[in-house]
């Protein structure tokens, strides 16, 4: 027994901004990535044939060459498959196959896969495939969709309440418009890569850098024919995924496996960038036509509107990322008679995919879009019309607390969180100096915005809220933590560590996280939706609780005190009047023959989801935030810089200040990437030509706003999440869209803010020049 | 002859006598070394996970230089020390790159943290307290997805603040025994490597092999082998030649040696005109920089390259050798079509010479593109106009890149402003007749359209920066007037 000693803080238990456990290994560049793994003896490489059409029937593949190109063991087609040619994921409409075999429906599409000793020799042989091609005509995006009649790639939803068309007939004021949405490149800097492994008796252990490892178990299992049990995927860490990894990730390991398995050697395969980036799927680009009714003074009564999406050739996720489109459709705002539906629109393009916000944050452009035209119909700030439009506060009664999928918002804290960052962001004084400023710049203009963030929060397929985890106590007092979450920079992993050490009593230097693994635990959601705390955080607190309910009762009775009476302290545990050391104790447990490993389990509470009606309470809570961006803009050349960025976000009560604040800051600037810089482009043919750094551009160092004040909106999750915390994952990304509309009130100034800009997205240079024009032409001399 | 490279890596001398001539310095780096901390991104030189360091001697001097392993060739290390990520560490204590990005948060997913790390380690060593644009553009040409950057520039004001040396003790002078006056040449029984080590050898050298692939800095040959998977044989390097590197400046002309990086030539540059420092501050990312070559972006012909456009305006002179000797002709026709160029096999770009402005003279460059740094021109204009006492316009270049198949001066704008003085009127009927001039292109970069009415904006903006008011014109990068309304942290 102890002396007591005073209660001292757990090293690095939540709320500390403890730094990313896996920091002093990035920066010495010992943190290993799967393409980094010591190659087991005998690896080969793979490398996958893609077709170089957007839509053909494929008349002949003539593999002759590649098989005999130097170095090569295997070339693989769809015949090769002993199980399914299948990897589409959950959604049940098999219409993703490994390799295409009679038809090529979007340029970039597998064909075959080869073997080589060398990935040099693998990229060489691929490159001399001969297909003989009879041509069809592409469809390449949502207008030839709809003139070509190419129909849906899964049913689209359409969500209602009140009665939209006659709110608008009766609405004093109505405006039409549309907004196109362009979409996005994941570019996580490290691409799709996949290692097989195989074993004994048909099993398989795929190393993949994916955010879904129980997905590719089921792919890998269905493509070889084996049982699930029969495959064991492992990720240690990704080198980025932002949801570029949740199902985009299966058809290599599936390549992979199928590869090693026939040969019974390890296979990996890592596309290059290029390849990469033409065979995966990508963010959606949108179009959303809108009929909105509004009052003189700017408040919202009605709003009509269809959200058609890019989907590409097959469903992959596009019905739930659609879906989140009209589930954010209402951003922070009431509308109180409302239709919206959407369409999810196949093309001949990459199957578009997951991708931070899942659809919210173009159906998020699409509100603030409403709100921009309000604005400029009523002369008013927009910021007044984003206050006068926001959801009530009352909760459930609330008439004006009710989304148009009938949940009421019940922690709506829009209004203090918008009030406060207007306060420290002097938003109005600024906007006043800025007119003042532009009114003398002939040449540069500058603008400034303030836009909101409501983001719900759970998976809207209530099944996948749920998460394992096990933990495992050794008789020195360390413990190994391992969840279904992945890690892929996030931080999810010092998160759940953070947790474990604060519910043990013990240093966080005590818990050894290790890789996420089908082995360990089974059934696992992708970690996605912002989830990823959330759900393994209380999976891991529960395993926590059951082992010290054990020690707890061990400790009673050994030390003959009341249950109630032992309670768990930093690095020590007291009994009674006494205190003990936890590895003592833990020592002694084990003596007794107490079980030191358990496993946790949660789901989340209260939510359920009817699709088909558009009711229900798909969101367990919301998470809040907004940002105040000011940009200058050169009317020459459509040039601009962001200048300063204010942000205050909800997270609840931080877990990891350190982290949240790297979720937030790095969120917002891929957001304003996706709305500026990062164009995709398609060419006639169907084939995207910004494959590359080269060509597509996400946001550099100097893109950042030099001043960029960035805070934590002070309050906890009024739910019982994790220590109160709420997830951060998301919502920032949506933060961006303050800087869209800075540069469309940059615009708006060279016709006196009389007429509403309209940019679209990405709102390159050449969109902002050609808006500038645009609205010099409609405002007349 | 010598049949053999010799580098360093790290403090252990690599001799090496056979080797694939277009093998990158990544591959061997991660697959015949296993030094995996050097990550992939992209293989084409745009992202920097892949950024060492390079230290090489200048002179008697040390010089530290980030470099993209992924596109440079291992043999031509030749006579460098190689530093990795995995070198920073020294006895267990990190460089105080490393311990800053722990410090500040600055890596998320981390697999371009070794490449920042690098890059700042070399910005840390080449001097103390770069300012924030300074780390900025130590950093352009690395990729980060999670982070947003800014704790990484905290990371580097804070580990820079001091400066920080890199490279072991004596390791210049080590270097200097690896010098010598020798051909170099190496392969791997299939295709050969030549690397001449003064003019006269490289002369003799390509009158043996006049269809050998010249190879400088390798930032756009490299993308021949990572991307199109070219097998180049031979391949004859240039970086060894010494007279390349020279440089000269005789008061009325600066004259660059073809193999002059564009990190070297940018303080020249900079002296004939500010706008030249920002253009070539904005040329790539600091990799490319450091590796790429004047003569290389000259010789290359890209219709989009950014340093013809600007040094056809200022009436640059090439000067081509080969084995009839010397012949010069001036730069703008050295572009004949489309990566067509003057050039007859054996011949090789030599040096080009440029005249300095006079002050009856007035130029302006611009660079448009999507991205602000680190991006390809989609418009590239360069200015030179000559006036008479009277200010009336005796003469015009008009340069721009982007607007045609070959960098290309703008003859019927031109003829506009002649024998006029020079404002925001003759500007503008000069930008209407650049619709006679050229006929772009739509691509991904930007459309016909666009081109054309930046095109002519750039003339405006010409016009209205001489117009003397001051107002501002410019939103980011060195020229960007300091006017900010409102901002304020």
């Amino acid at each position: 027994m102890l002396e007591r000693s005073p209660v001292l803080a757990v090293p690095g238990e939540v709320g500390t901004a403890r730094r990313h456990d896996s920091a002093p290994k990035h920066v010495s560049g010992e943190a290993t990535y799967i393409d980094d793994i010591v190659a087991p003896a005998g690896l080969l490489h793979a490398c996958l044939g893609l077709a170089d059409r957007a839509h053909a029937n494929i008349v002949a593949l003539d593999l002759d060459r590649v098989r005999a190109a130097p170095g090569v063991v295997l070339v693989l087609t769809a015949d090769d498959i002993p199980g399914a040619n299948d990897v589409t994921p959950v959604t049940g409409h098999h219409d993703e196959p490994v390799f295409a075999t009679d038809k090529v429906t979007f340029h970039g599409q597998p064909l075959f896969a080869v073997v080589a000793r060398t990935r040099d020799a693998a990229r060489r042989a691929a490159r001399l495939a001969e297909a003989i091609y009879v041509d069809l005509p592409p469809v390449l995006d949502v207008a030839a969709a709809r003139t070509a009649g190419a129909g849906y790639v899964t049913a689209g939803m359409t969500l209602t309440r009140g009665d939209a068309p006659a709110a608008l007939a009766a609405a004093p004021r109505r405006i039409k418009g549309r907004v196109t949405i362009g979409g996005q490149d994941h570019f996580y800097l490290e691409g799709q890569v996949a290692l097989a492994i195989p074993g004994e008796d048909g099993d398989v252990l795929v190393h993949a850098s994916t955010q879904h490892p129980t997905e590719v178990q089921h792919m890998v299992a269905r493509v070889l024919g084996v049982p699930f049990g029969a495959v064991t995927v492992e990720v240690r860490r990704m080198g980025g995924g932002f949801g570029g990894k949740e199902t985009q990730g299966n058809l290599f390991a599936a390549v992979a496996a199928l590869a090693a398995t026939k040969l019974c050697r390890p296979v990996k395969i890592r596309p290059d960038r290029d390849d990469d980036m033409i065979a995966t799927g990508k963010r959606h680009d949108f179009v959303i036509d809108y009929e909105i009714g509004h009052d003189d003074e700017g408040r919202i009564l009605a709003v009509e509107a269809t959200y058609a999406a890019r989907c590409g050739h097959s469903a992959d996720l596009s019905g739930p990322v659609t879906d989140r489109a009209l589930f954010h459709a209402d951003n922070c705002y009431f509308i109180p008679d409302v239709h919206l539906s959407s369409e999810p629109w196949r093309t001949n393009t990459v199957s578009n995919t997951a991708f931070r916000g899942f659809g919210a944050p173009q159906g998020m452009v699409g509100a603030e879009r409403f709100i921009d035209e309000i604005a400029y119909a009523t002369g008013r700030d927009p910021l007044d019309i984003r206050l006068l439009n926001l959801y009530g506060q009352g909760g459930a009664g609330d008439v004006r607390s009710i989304t148009p999928y009938h949940q009421t918002v019940e922690d709506n804290i829009a209004p203090e969180l918008i009030a406060e960052l207007e306060r420290r962001s002097q938003y109005r004084a600024r906007r006043a100096a800025i007119r003042a400023w532009n009114a003398q710049s002939r040449v540069l203009k500058r603008g400034i915005a303030l836009t909101p963030v409501k983001f719900g929060m759970s998976f809207t397929a209530t099944q996948y809220n749920q998460a394992g985890a096990l933990v495992h106590v050794y008789t020195d007092g360390s413990v190994q933590l391992n969840h279904a979450g992945t890690e892929m920079g996030q931080g999810l992993h010092v998160k759940v560590a953070q947790v474990v050490a604060g519910a043990l009593g013990i240093g966080i230097d005590a818990v050894a996280i290790t890789a996420t693994s089908t082995g360990k635990v089974p059934n696992t959601s992708a970690t996605a939706a912002s989830s990823g705390s959330d759900l393994n955080g209380m999976a891991a607190l529960d395993a926590c609780e059951t082992i010290k309910a054990r020690l707890a009762a061990f400790a009673a009775g050994h030390w003959g005190v009341d249950p109630a009476a032992v309670a768990f302290l930093p690095g020590r545990v007291r009994v009674g009047t006494e205190e003990v050391a936890f590895a003592d104790l833990v020592c002694a447990a084990y003596g007794a023959r107490v079980q030191l490993s358990a496993t946790g389990f949660y789901r989340t509470p209260k939510i359920h989801w009817d699709r088909t009606s558009g009711r229900g309470h798909p969101f367990y809570y919301f998470a809040y935030g907004a940002a105040c961006a000011e940009v200058v803009v050169d009317t020459l050349t459509g040039e601009y810089r962001v200048e300063r960025a204010d942000i205050l976000h909800d997270v609840g009560r931080s877990l990891n200040p350190a982290v949240d604040r790297g979720q937030i800051e790095g969120g917002f600037i891929q957001g304003m990437g996706w709305l500026t810089t990062e164009e995709l482009w398609w060419d006639g043919q169907g084939r995207l030509r910004t494959h590359a750094p080269a060509t597509y551009k996400i946001p550099v160092a100097s893109d950042r706003p030099r001043v960029f004040n960035v805070d934590l909106f002070e309050g906890e999750n009024r739910e019982n999440t994790i220590g109160r915390s709420k997830g951060v994952g998301e919502p920032p990304l949506m933060l961006g869209i303050s800087v869209l509309h800075a540069l469309s009130d940059a615009v708006a100034s060279v016709a006196d803010h009389s007429l509403c800009p309209r940019l679209d997205t990405p709102a390159t240079p050449e969109r902002v020049l050609f808006a500038v024009q645009a609205l010099r032409e409609r405002a007349g001399p | 002859m010598r049949h053999s490279v010799r580098f360093y890596l790290g403090d252990e001398r690599i001799e090496i006598a056979s080797c694939d001539p277009t093998g990158t310095l990544l591959d061997w780096l991660r697959l015949e070394r296993g030094l995996t901390g050097t990550k992939e991104g992209c293989a084409e030189g745009d992202c920097g996970a892949c950024t060492v360091a390079v230290g090489r001697l200048d002179g008697a001097n040390l010089r530290w230089e980030a470099i993209n392993a992924c596109i440079r060739f291992l043999p031509t290390l030749d006579g460098c020390q190689v530093l990795t990520v995995e070198h920073l560490t020294r006895a267990g204590v990190p460089h105080p790159v490393q311990a800053a990005m722990v410090e500040h948060h600055g890596s998320q997913c981390g697999f371009c943290t070794p490449g920042f790390v690098m890059s700042l380690a070399c910005l840390a060593a080449n001097g103390a307290a770069p300012d924030t644009g300074r780390i900025e553009d130590a950093i352009a040409g690395n990729l980060c997805r999670c982070t947003g950057y800014r704790p990484i520039i905290d990371a580097g004001e804070a580990a820079c603040r001091d400066g920080a040396p890199l490279g072991s003790a004596g390791i210049a002078k080590r270097l200097g025994t690896l010098r010598d006056d020798e051909l170099v040449q190496v392969g791997d029984g299939e295709r050969r490597f030549l690397a001449p080590a003064t003019g006269d050898q490289l002369v003799a050298v390509l009158a043996d092999h006049p269809d050998a692939v010249l190879l400088s800095g390798g930032t756009d040959v490299g993308l021949w082998v990572t991307k199109d998977m070219r097998r180049l044989d031979p391949v004859l390097h240039l970086g060894r030649v010494r007279e390349l590197r020279e440089t000269r400046d005789d008061g009325a002309t600066l004259v660059l040696g073809a193999g002059v990086t564009l990190s070297d030539a940018r303080p020249l540059l900079a002296g004939l005109h500010p706008h030249l420092d920002e253009l070539l501050r904005r040329f790539g990312g600091e990799q490319v920089r450091n590796a790429g070559t004047v003569g290389g972006n000259l010789a290359n012909g890209s219709p989009i390259g950014d340093l013809p456009p600007a040094l056809i305006a200022l009436d640059a002179t090439l000067v081509l050798r080969g084995p009839q000797g010397r012949r010069k002709m001036p730069l703008e026709r050295f572009f004949v079509g489309y990566r067509r160029q003057d050039r007859v096999p054996g011949e090789f770009v030599e040096r080009v010479a440029i005249p300095k402005l006079r002050p009856d003279q007035i130029f302006h460059v611009s660079k448009v593109s999507k991205r602000f740094d680190e991006d390809i021109s989609a418009v590239c204009s360069a200015f030179r106009l000559t006036r008479d006492a009277a200010g009336l316009v005796t003469e015009a270049r008009l340069a721009f890149g982007g607007m045609a198949a070959i960098p290309q001066r703008a003859g019927a704008a031109e003829s506009v402003l002649l024998g006029r003085p020079f404002d925001e009127r003759s500007a503008a009927d000069a930008a209407a007749a650049l619709a006679d001039d050229f006929t772009p292109l739509d691509d991904w970069r930007a459309s016909a359209r666009y081109r054309l009415a930046v095109a002519g904006n750039l003339l405006r903006r010409f016009a209205i920066e001489e117009g003397g008011t001051g107002e501002p014109t410019r939103v980011a990068g060195l020229l960007a007037q300091s006017a900010a309304a409102s901002s304020h942290a």
